[in-house]
């Protein structure tokens, strides 16, 4: 028996901030969800599972946060799961709900996933002193820095392509109501003069720290058929994972990437990415991660990438445009930062992106990766269902 | 087999929480003196109170006050408290529904012994002197054989509300670094960098961790590596690190030592932090009385060329 197709019939997303004061978690977790069931005329009486996820529970300090949650998601007397794959959490909680639908488990689920950095500090949370160990001797940005100089010189990218990136994220936040970083003074020159913090990333080339929650209503053939607006499709979806370090781990472009877009193309009948999918939004949570993943993603061959971000190809009004909402380099709220890739792709298909909707987009990849190139998680929604 | 190590490891973080509209009037409530609950749909009395109703899925935020007396509804005896419980004596750990409420809430009851408390035995709030708005404003509970007490109906509207508290959380835990680990620890206060290579890829892991990640076969031949080794990539690090006293710029390194199959990762010293490049040849410098090199520094021989690399950045 063939699988059941999913469609996404609801999105809903906070305003991303950097500290959401006014509510706890569960008031955080609470308006996605809401946002997500108006967006879908559906009320919770009509939600079958719950499927949430975030990041690591040290970057609260709320261990199992889902077992509070269930009164404010209305799971109580349901199934309700969660999803632990650090930084791609999102995307992997989206994908594990949407398998619940397409193995016809249940007919429409409600996923969701949230991070409220304010309340601890993700840095910390990350860099727990071990005994013996020698102590992390470069912060944040000293984990990525050294990936992107060996893909710089592997590629032959000029220095400036880091900062093209920021500046067309930070523009596309401009069009984006719910993007945490809204920088209306926004130019070229500014990022290329903030300060140079991990050389070679510039203080603009980094993600933001953020407060937020994103949330989607997935649900069969039956349920699209009851949408008040157009749903999208998913065409293909796929889960890897490689360990974080091991003789031969390539951090410039991953194999578990690699093979985790492959499957995620052969799903949905994609052999020329870069022709037959209409935009990506792709976790870049620093600039260079950009043209890094284009390669990995199979858009540019090896040492490419770059120069299609230099071409403008991933602008907006590019042919390919990447991150039009923005992306992790606008909003960051780790653990809801891969559903937010996963939605605003949804949202694109489903032609309700606003003012950062790509004309005629009929196939939008979702991408998200966590725990130091660990784990990938992706998927192809199309405007059309799959077997169309 | 030597020792494998051992060392305390304790977690700790101030964690802070913005308590939303219902938990922030029932915690200023507590500092006031009044215990708040909500009212659900079907006419309950939910104390402590929550934000969204466990049937419905509705809102609710029909706050109602409480009595500070109630009935103990199960309880369990803590013999010996443990840093940060509420009582420095033995007590018992106690659900009280309070007069007027549904639901019971979870507290400690002061009590002489374990034959002092019994299910259904009447206690009331033993209120803390200095109150912050906090679920510690209740001090514990304590035995009580008067009147129920009435509520006065307060509305749950506050001036100066608490709005976010600082929940602290410490773990402790004991660490062991394994067997591998400690053989790689113990090498190296003799100044020496001891790896171990994969009985299946052939390949020397440097720290070991006893099994190769991607053959998963333990691993236990012992291979010495380095001292030498090449600067595969690296960032030049130009902001100060909280707790790492080290002056900005500086370089970070990966660093191939000779015969590692993957890089680790160390500062590089003694030449100017702009001239550092990939495939600069570099050793260690240790000083006394530290478990890892300080950092390392130029060999002066000629630069590794990149393919003899590559496959390790
Ligand atoms: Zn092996």
């Amino acid at each position: 028996m063939s699988k059941e197709p999913v469609a996404v019939v609801g999105i809903g997303q906070t305003k991303h901030v950097a500290a959401r004061r006014d509510v706890s978690i569960a008031g955080l977790v609470r308006e996605a969800a809401r946002r997500a069931l108006d967006d879908a005329e559906l009320t919770w009486a009509d939600i079958d599972a719950v499927v949430i996820g975030k990041a690591p529970d040290f970057f609260e300090g709320v261990m199992m946060p889902e077992l509070y949650l269930a009164d404010a998601l209305g799971a109580v007397g349901k199934p309700m799961l969660r999803v632990h794959t650090a930084g791609s959490v999102g995307g992997s909680t989206a994908l594990v709900a949407a398998n619940l639908v397409a193995a016809r488990v249940h007919g429409t689920v409600l996923t969701l996933a949230f991070e409220k950095q304010s309340e601890s500090n993700a840095m910390w949370g990350l860099s727990l002193p071990i005994p013996f160990q020698q102590p992390l001797l470069a912060g944040a940005g000293g984990f990525f820095a050294p990936h992107i100089r060996a893909y710089m010189r592997r590629s032959g990218a000029p220095e400036t392509v880091g900062a093209l990136v920021a500046y067309k994220d930070r523009r596309n936040a401009l069009k984006n109501p719910y993007a945490h970083l809204h920088e209306h003074d926004i130019t070229l020159d500014k990022v290329m003069a903030s300060p140079m913090l991990w050389d070679p990333i510039r203080y603009s080339e980094t993600c933001p720290s953020s407060d937020g929650a994103c949330a989607m209503v997935l649900t069969d053939r039956a349920g699209a058929a009851r949408a008040p607006r157009p749903p999208a499709w998913m065409l293909g979806g796929a889960m890897r994972s490689e360990p974080t370090l091991f003789a031969g781990k390539d951090f410039v472009s991953p194999q578990a990437g690699q093979d985790c877009a492959a499957d995620v193309y052969r799903q949905a009948g994609i052999t020329d990415p870069r022709r037959e999918i209409d935009g990506a939004e792709i976790y870049v949570p620093f600039s260079w991660y950009e043209p890094m993943w284009l390669e990995n993603l199979g858009f540019a061959g090896e040492g490419e990438g770059w120069k299609l971000t230099e071409a403008g190809v991933t602008e907006l009004d590019g042919d390919l445009p990447v991150n039009m909402s923005g992306g992790v380099l606008s909003t960051n709220p780790i653990g809801a930062s891969g559903m937010i890739r996963f939605a605003e792709a949804a949202l694109q298909v489903r032609g309700q992106a606003g003012e950062h909707q790509v004309d005629g987009a009929r196939r939008v990849l979702g991408h998200a990766y966590g725990g130091g190139s660990q784990f990938f998680s992706m998927w192809l929604v199309g405007a059309e269902p799959p077997d169309s | 087999m030597p020792e494998v190590l051992k060392a305390p490891l304790v977690v700790e973080f101030p964690f802070t929480r913005s308590l939303g509209p219902v938990q922030s009037a029932f915690l200023t409530g507590l500092r006031e003196r009044v215990v708040l609950g909500v009212r659900t749909a079907d006419g309950r009395t939910l104390v402590p109170p929550v934000e969204y109703d466990p049937v419905t899925a509705e809102d609710i935020r029909d706050l109602v006050e409480v009595a500070p007396t109630g009935t103990v509804t199960t309880w369990a005896w803590n013999h010996a408290p443990r840093r940060g419980q509420p009582l420095t004596t033995p007590f018992a750990w106690v659900l009280v529904r309070l007069d007027g409420a549904d639901t019971a809430l979870l507290h400690a009851l002061d009590a002489p012994g374990p034959d002092a408390v019994h299910t259904g035995m009447r206690v009331r709030i033993r209120w803390a002197a200095e109150r912050t708005g906090a679920i510690t404003d209740i001090a514990c509970f304590e035995p009580y054989d008067g009147d129920r007490a009435q509520p006065a109906g307060h509305t749950g509207e506050f001036e100066d509300p608490v709005t976010g508290i600082v929940a602290a959380a410490r773990l402790d835990y004991t660490y062991s670094p394994g067997r591998a680990q400690t053989a790689y620890i113990n090498a190296l206060s003799g100044r020496r960098t001891v790896g171990e290579r994969c009985p299946s890829c052939r390949k020397v892991y440097v720290p070991p961790r006893g099994a190769c990640p991607t053959c998963g076969v333990a691993t236990s031949e012992q291979v010495e590596v380095g001292p030498r080794g090449t600067v595969t990539t690296f960032c030049i690090v130009n902001i100060k690190a909280k707790n790492l006293d080290i002056e900005v710029p500086y370089v970070y390194a990966h660093i191939a030592l000779d015969g590692a199959d993957l890089a680790l990762h160390g500062r590089i010293g003694g030449i100017p932090y702009d001239e550092v490049r990939m495939g600069l040849r570099v050793e260690p410098v240790w000083t006394e009385g530290s478990r890892y090199p300080d950092h390392y520094r130029p060999t002066g021989e000629p630069d590794a060329d990149y393919d003899t690399y590559k496959e390790l950045l």
